[in-house]
């Protein structure tokens, strides 16, 4: 069966450095990390990636107060994506519009909130807000997106733990092979931070990152790592089939050349390295190319201190040393994790390369762990290289689900 | 509690639950939903306030006497009176 070709045509972000592709991938050059202190309910000051992009831009106040933030987040992207995309929104047939929205959680946010709520009222609920169930309803960001935009096509999320950004792409690239839609607006998305119980859960679990400065806190692959910075954010794609997007003229980010999906069925939290590697080779193999074809693959590693060892485990087993034109980078260091979103913001901050042939680094590596010691990590500064046709994504969560995405240059 | 008092705690129930609308010239005879974008959830939001702010209970039944201040000041003045004592 020959499946069509499907390509990225507009970006839209919010990440804790930046709010646009341009200020983002300027933020990563350059070595800018947007980690701050915040505080979190019952926890204090803890350390956190917050966004600050204008909600109001697309938003009335009233849609804010009413909606999540998760909600606002993808309504931002969402219509940022499009703007960027260049497309004439009322020109386009809003049934044959999907949105797909990857998200590790919903729901926590707006529970905590009303179980907060009611403890002022003597945990009366008669107290507890009408708005509960729209709000946490697991298909809410992606819902609040499609009443701001009027799409009446598919609009729903996929729950993959910290993978679900990659699977926005990914399921929207089936449904436009599928032709159950001619436009796609996908990627993920996330309020993790205003959700107390994400950061006591890390921190109950050794995993919460701690650090005097902030801005140094989240450190993949650094031997003095330990653990998690939690992180909001949001990065969704405008994608269309080849065809579509070359009749109406459209700029191309890139083209999806392959990925694959796959589960430990091994722990609840811990990776497990040969069910990564076989994610990352099937996907390569989808693609039709072989690991020296990979020029960069973006890991997923979160700066705790076994899963580093084990996503480098993973990508030794698939690179090895053989692979001289492969460069290695992670973007937690400047970001932390934005848990949905990291998958699709991650991609996002790479995607540049395809045209400025720049690999950005690494940041945060004063003492690279020998474990973690990878060849063609990219570390602290970024690297000029002679060639970008493929990028590698990795996104891994918990319960064992494991994603790898490649998009290549696109070449007519 | 006057009439015009209960119509302002009102009024500052709205500015909060519709913070777009501007309320310098809501003219209290006409249907609040006539004259700004108000929802059956914002309704329900104004009877959520009025509970939390000010221990108001307004039963299902009765949610139409809040359909312009005017009606509002008339159902509720009471029942805040009662509330302080007053008869």
């Amino acid at each position: 069966m020959k499946l069509s070709r499907i390509v990225i045509t507009g970006v839209g972000l919010t990440a804790p450095n930046g709010n646009s592709l341009a200020e983002f991938r300027a933020n990563l050059l350059a070595g800018v990390a947007g980690i701050q202190r915040r505080e979190i309910r019952y926890m204090g000051s803890q350390l956190a990636g917050v966004c600050d992009y204008n909600a109001q831009k697309y938003q009335t106040k009233k849609e804010v107060r009413v909606g999540t933030r998760a909600g606002s987040i993808s309504i931002y992207c969402a219509r940022e994506a499009l703007a960027d995309s260049g497309l004439s929104w009322e020109a386009v047939a809003k049934d044959r519009v999907g949105i797909y929205i990857g998200c590790t959680e919903h729901g926590n946010v707006e529970t905590e909130n009303e179980i907060y709520n009611i403890s002022k009222f003597n945990y009366d609920t008669k107290f507890w807000s009408h708005y509960h169930n729209p709000r946490t309803v697991a298909n809410n960001p992606a819902g609040e997106a499609s009443l701001n935009l009027g799409v009446t096509g598919p609009a729903y999320t996929i729950g993959a733990a910290c993978a679900a950004g990659n699977m926005g792409l990914i399921h929207a690239t089936q449904m436009l092979r599928l032709g159950e839609v001619d436009l796609a607006i996908c990627g993920g998305v996330s309020e993790s931070i205003h959700t107390f119980g994400i950061f006591a859960g890390f921190k109950s679990q050794n995993a919460l990152a701690a650090h005097a400065d902030p801005l140094k806190a989240s450190r993949p692959f650094d031997k003095a790592r330990n653990g998690i910075v939690i992180s909001e954010g949001g990065a969704l794609y405008t994608m269309e089939r080849l065809d579509d997007a070359l009749a109406r003229g459209a700029k191309i980010y890139g083209e999806i050349a392959g990925y694959h999906v796959n589960s430990d069925a091994s722990d609840y939290v811990l990776p497990n390295p040969a069910r990564q590697a076989e994610c990352v080779r099937a996907a390569i193999s989808r693609a039709e190319l072989v690991p020296r074809d990979i020029h960069i693959v973006n890991t997923h590693a979160t700066a705790t201190p076994l899963g580093d060892i084990q996503e480098c485990e993973a990508i030794r087993a698939v690179f090895g040393e053989g692979c001289p034109d492969t460069s290695i980078n992670n973007t937690k260091g400047y970001i932390g994790h934005c848990m949905g979103a990291a998958g699709a913001l991650e991609l996002a901050g790479n995607l540049p390369s395809f045209d400025d042939l720049i690999v950005h680094p690494t940041i945060n590596v004063d003492d690279l762990d020998p474990l973690c010691a990878l060849p063609g990590l990219v570390l602290n500064q970024p690297r000029a290289v002679a060639k970008v046709d493929t990028i590698l994504n990795n996104s891994f969560g918990m319960l064992g689900i494991n994603s790898a995405l490649i998009v290549k240059r696109f070449v007519p | 509690m006057t009439k015009d008092e209960c119509k302002q705690v009102v009024l500052d129930i709205i500015a909060d639950i519709a913070p777009d609308e501007d309320l310098s010239n809501v003219k209290p005879e006409v249907r609040l939903r006539d004259q700004m974008q108000l929802d059956s959830m914002d309704f329900l939001d104004i009877v959520m306030e009025l509970r939390k702010r000010h221990g108001i209970e307004v039963p299902e039944k009765d949610y139409q006497q809040l359909a312009s201040l005017d009606s509002c000041a008339d159902y509720l003045t009471p029942k805040f009176d009662a509330l302080t004592g007053k008869s």
